[in-house]
């Protein structure tokens, strides 16, 4: 009983949270009922809202899965968001400066992408092992960068021809972008891409030595070390690698959810990925799930305003305090007074 | 001041740390305290001062029964602790540090402090500078800072655990010419715990010796030597009948090698172990011994010298270089260095491993650790998480981890919690490797063993190593001087 109890130990707080919202806006005079069902509404009334949910889900689940592989080491790759936009300004880079066939120009947008996240990453994971900064300050420091860096290709190299709205560049040519289905700004390719990259990482953590170290270094570095493990090594292949997935995310961001490289590329895709895994508890099972409710929520708000008189944040704010109310009450530790490794396992 | 300690027990699980100890101390005296690793000298020290609390007994001070619920309710009622490493905040300035543990104002008052320190430094004859920053001082400088926050506090009873180590032969002189003075002119009770046989002797007027828990004699000092170090020790064991095999290969040679930590300096050893051969390290523990066998695994970084393994320099080796080099370490901190908590037996057995494939078999893994665990008699599953497997067969198990054959083997407390059958058994698969040549360098908080299970054995005292002695030509009187700091 208690076994299968633990496999739904998430919904307690999620339950918690909803109930939480509902008991605030009934105070502002609202109907809970009819807000959720303007987000549910929203996010899957109709073939067109599915697919854009699903459009928000890829990306959202190439960063979370890049993820996987950082807090299995026991990294805090803050630095997501910088490392996805990273990746969009290369797909950019590409898509503006490269004319050739589509699955030639795909090819080059997303190796640019996967390279340029990845590099962003390893360049946190430098400043860890050789610098001694914590990846978190690094992250940051170099999200910061990728935005400023974005903001100045927008407003001047890159720079639309008929003049600059400093929103963003031109779009791009079609031979640049994801072939998208239905007219919607969901693309097949993508998730395929990131569903493969899941199972990958799926494997890796759980087959590979590759992964065996990682989950050592998390758990515990100097034994890890005295065991054999290269830590140095370890977390620079390990930031890399979750640069890169957040990379291909940055590139699905710009060649399909827009058509042009924008301001805000990332939206703050890299940050939900974070919590995305911590809801997870690190499973990768779960992550997929998780993302894809995110993804329905914050879409599914955009189009509140319209339905009900509150604010599209409402879905923002359902998540924050979903998010809140895990790390609050979500524990399995207090929950089921067990392990918290061993129910890893 | 009269302070008695009446029948204080106190267990750590079966471990009885002390074991019904009773004596007095009287005001105007100097107190030594020996006693060999585990005899539970810092226990009981640490029930006096209020650090931890006993399981039964009294401490009476003058007549009245005390108990003590923090270090700070101690200071309170006049007893004052210096521990071996100064309890005070390396960031914060000398006067931040002493208004700290002193003030409980929000405005602090700098001034009156700083005329505090300095009239108190004065009085004792230490030169203490009020604006230096505690991490630019040197230990023994920051030992004097922290005796200046106790008796400001008004500690009428000090207890001094260790405080020799790692200080200058001028500070250690500046504070026994202090403590005779806090304890002749002032009539304070002074208590030294040491090891060091020549300061008991030097400074105190009566030492207490205890062993495995128990008070098992007193002395006035100074008395002969002799007769404190066979309290301390006791008799050593008959040593079991066995073969040595050292062959006359050199295997570890160790030339003027220096190593200095914060707290403790190797100044220049020079030794060699043949292939083959056991070389037991005792002592005190911290006397430089763990230092030692960190530095020949490349866990620790040397400031000179040479470290030569079967005729290779591994100075600029890192710690992974020498293990592929087939030399081990296996350190006492099972779970913290060794084991990883949360991962389980076949995980461990795999990452160890000498050789690895990208993608894990986990069939081929599975059948491996179980026949491991099997020769090995490690009570638990494959599948059982380190953290889940009983102390000794975690140390079963990392010895199960090791390598074959190996060049050398570093071991701290290598049988530390086995139960006398496993501890032999280990002591004879250890012996098995030598037939490979292999060299075992050990440390070991228990004398007996160091004597039992060695070739030959070399003594640390305050980062010295004594000369090497033979394991079956030693007696007790030898190695308590050794150990005790004696030539």
């Amino acid at each position: 009983m208690k076994e299968k109890l633990k496999k739904f130990y998430i919904l307690i707080p999620v339950l918690g949270a909803l109930l939480f919202i509902s008991i605030l806006l009934i105070i502002f005079g609202t109907s809970p009922i009819e807000a959720f069902s303007a987000i549910l509404n929203g996010a899957f009334g109709s073939q067109q809202k599915f697919l854009n949910t699903s459009a928000f889900w890829v990306p959202l689940l190439l960063a979370s899965t890049g993820l996987l592989v950082t807090f299995s080491a026991g990294l805090w790759n803050i630095g997501i968001e910088g490392q996805i936009v990273m990746g969009a300004l290369a797909a950019s880079a590409v898509a503006l400066n490269v004319e050739a066939s589509k699955p030639v120009m795909l090819t080059l947008e997303i190796l640019a992408a996967m390279g340029a996240g990845g590099l962003w990453a390893g360049f946190t994971a430098l400043l860890k092992t050789k610098g001694k900064v914590n990846e978190i300050f690094g992250g940051l420091a170099l999200t910061n960068l990728s935005i400023i860096l974005t903001n100045y290709m927008i407003s001047g190299p890159w720079q639309p021809p008929e003049g600059g709205t400093f929103r963003g560049t031109a779009p791009f040519a079609s031979e640049a972008l994801f072939p998208l289905l239905a007219s919607s700004k969901f693309s097949p390719l993508a998730l395929i891409l990131s569903i493969s990259a899941l199972a990958l990482v799926g494997f890796i953590l759980s087959n590979t030595y590759f992964g065996l170290k990682l989950k050592s270094l998390g758990k515990n570095h100097y034994s890890a070390f005295l065991l054999g493990v290269s830590s140095d090594k370890e977390v620079f292949l390990s930031m890399a690698f979750c640069g890169a997935l957040a990379g291909l995310g940055g590139a699905v961001r710009v060649l399909s959810w827009f058509d042009s490289l924008r301001q805000s590329i990332s939206g703050g895709i890299g940050y939900l990925a974070l919590l995305v895994v911590m809801l997870a508890a690190y499973r990768v099972i779960l992550v997929p799930f998780i993302a894809f409710f995110f993804s329905s929520i914050l879409t599914g708000s955009i189009s509140l305003q319209l339905k009900t008189q509150l604010h599209s944040s409402l879905g923002g704010i359902l998540t924050g305090v979903m998010v809140l109310f895990v790390i609050l009450f979500g524990d399995r530790k207090k929950i089921f007074k067990k392990k918290m490794d061993q129910n890893n396992e | 001041m009269r302070v008695e300690i009446k029948e204080i027990k106190k267990y750590f699980g079966d471990v009885r740390a002390n074991d019904g100890i009773n004596f007095q101390l009287e005001s105007g005296n100097i107190y030594g305290i020996l006693g060999e690793n585990g005899a539970g000298k810092s226990t009981l020290m640490k029930i006096l001062s209020g650090y931890q609390s006993q399981d039964s007994g009294d401490i009476l001070l003058d007549d009245k029964a005390i108990l003590f619920d923090s270090p700070a309710a101690g200071l309170f009622a006049g007893i004052g602790m210096l521990y071996q490493d100064p309890l005070d905040f390396p960031p914060f300035n000398i006067l931040e540090n002493y208004l700290l543990g002193k003030s409980k104002n929000i405005n602090l008052n700098f001034s009156s402090a700083a005329k505090q320190v300095s009239a108190l430094a004065d009085q004792y004859g230490f030169e203490v500078d009020i604006k230096a920053e505690i991490n630019t001082l040197s230990l023994g400088e920051r030992q004097q800072l922290e005796l200046v926050r106790l008796l400001a506090e008004g500690a009428q009873l000090l207890i001094l655990d260790e405080p020799t180590t790692g200080i200058s032969a001028e500070q250690k002189e500046q504070l026994f010419t202090s403590m005779r003075r806090m304890a002749y002119d002032e009539k304070k009770i002074i208590v030294l715990v040491s090891h060091k046989l020549d300061e008991i002797q030097e400074l105190c007027d009566h030492a207490f010796v205890l062993r495995k828990g128990k008070l098992v004699g007193q002395s006035e000092v100074p008395c002969p030597n002799e007769r404190l170090v066979e309290m301390m020790f006791g008799s050593l064991p008959t040593r079991r009948e066995r073969h040595p095999s050292v062959h006359d290969e050199v295997m570890l040679e160790i030339k003027d090698l220096k190593v200095a930590t914060y707290r403790i300096q190797i100044d220049g050893i020079s030794f060699t172990v043949n292939k083959g051969e056991v070389l037991g390290l005792a002592g005190l523990e911290g006397s430089g011994q763990g230092l030692l066998l960190r530095a020949c695994a490349g866990l620790e970084e040397i400031d000179g010298g040479e470290i030569i393994v079967d005729g290779e320099i591994i100075n600029d080796q890192e710690y992974h270089q020498r293990r592929e080099n087939d030399v081990a370490f296996m350190g006492s901190g099972r779970l913290e260095e060794g084991l990883i908590t949360g991962m389980t037996l076949t995980e461990h057995m795999v990452l160890a491993a000498e050789e690895h494939d990208f993608v894990i078999n986990w069939k081929q893994a599975e059948v491996e650790t179980k026949s491991k665990i099997n020769t090995y008699q490690v009570i638990g599953q494959s599948s059982s998480t380190a953290d889940q497997l009983s102390g000794g067969n975690q140390q079963r198990f990392m010895f199960s981890m090791l390598r074959t054959p190996l060049k050398l083997i570093l071991l701290e407390n290598p049988t530390r919690g086995l139960d006398v059958r496993s501890t032999n058994w280990i002591w004879e698969q250890l012996y098995e490797r030598r037939s490979d040549g292999t060299a075992i360098v050990f440390l070991s908080a228990d004398l007996d063993e160091v004597v039992d299970r060695s070739d030959r054995i070399a003594v640390f005292s305050g980062g010295k190593m004594s000369r090497i002695v033979n394991a079956n030509e030693t007696n007790v009187d030898e190695l308590g001087h050794l150990i005790g700091g004696q030539e």
